[in-house]
């Protein structure tokens, strides 16, 4: 599996308008209606159990970095986004620290094995610093998807 | 068994995941939460690849699914106790997502 199979770039928001977790959780499930990886009926439900499963403990995991996620019948495979906080914004992450990078994740409902390898993934890109760097450098959608291109390619990996 | 609670010691065991939906955001979280409590080192390993038990980055990555063969090795002065906390999450069907 490759970060570019589940993450589209045309959901790609390089410059959330949010504040807040639950804004920016919205803004990015309507990038990813937008590009049609999930139905536009479904927004409200997808946003719905992303903030549930936010309730039962931050996907904030430290370093600036969130990952919300959550299974919904309205997806087949799993599909995400990538969105880049201009300022900081509060998410209870486990070290305290704003976050200002988001991995958004929808998975279909029986097929852990695939949210598991995809939030693996991302999590493999993220255990190296100059990624972490250059994904808080990044400004535009070019600038994710070049990053995501020399992930797939084991620029960052170990 | 021998308790070295007050000697720096290295404990390592070999377990088997027991979670259904493998060590994802929530079970990795709570083992962190556990591992942190402890002075010790913890590492968990998983087909050679070595993962800080107090990183949830560095655990997500391992990827670990339902049944994978996993390492745990603690070193410290309480290596021990940590051990045997961490092999009882990660052996039980922890809470689920």
């Amino acid at each position: 599996m490759k970060l570019q199979e589940f993450l589209f770039p045309a959901a790609f928001v390089p410059r959330l308008e949010s504040l807040d977790k639950e804004g920016v959780i919205r803004e990015l499930v309507e990038a990813l209606a937008q590009a049609e990886r999930i139905p536009k009926t479904r927004v409200s439900a997808v946003v719905e159990a992303l903030l549930e499963r936010e309730r039962l403990g931050s996907t904030g995991i430290g370093k600036g970095i969130a990952v919300p996620h959550a299974k919904h019948r309205c997806v087949k495979e799993v599909v995400g986004t990538v969105g880049l906080g201009v300022r900081g914004v509060e998410f209870a992450a486990l070290d305290g620290e704003p976050v200002y990078v988001f991995f958004l994740l929808v998975s279909p409902v029986n097929s852990p094995g695939e949210h598991l390898a995809a939030l693996g993934l991302i999590s493999e890109a993220l255990k190296d610093d100059t990624f972490c760097s250059f994904l808080r450098q990044a400004r535009t959608r070019q600038d994710l998807v070049d990053l995501l291109v020399e992930a797939d390619a084991g620029k960052y990996a170990p | 068994m021998a308790r070295q609670q007050q000697h720096p010691s290295e404990c390592v065991r070999e377990v088997i995941l027991g979670n259904p939906a493998g060590l994802h955001a929530r079970p990795a979280t709570a083992f962190v939460d556990r591992a942190t409590k402890f002075h010790s080192d913890v590492v968990l390993i998983k087909d050679g690849r070595e993962a800080n038990g107090k990183s949830i980055i560095e655990i997500l990555a391992l990827g670990a699914e339902q049944g994978a063969r996993l390492t745990l090795s603690t070193r410290g002065p309480d290596a021990r106790a940590a051990l045997e906390a961490l092999l009882g999450l990660l052996e039980t069907k922890l809470d689920e997502t």
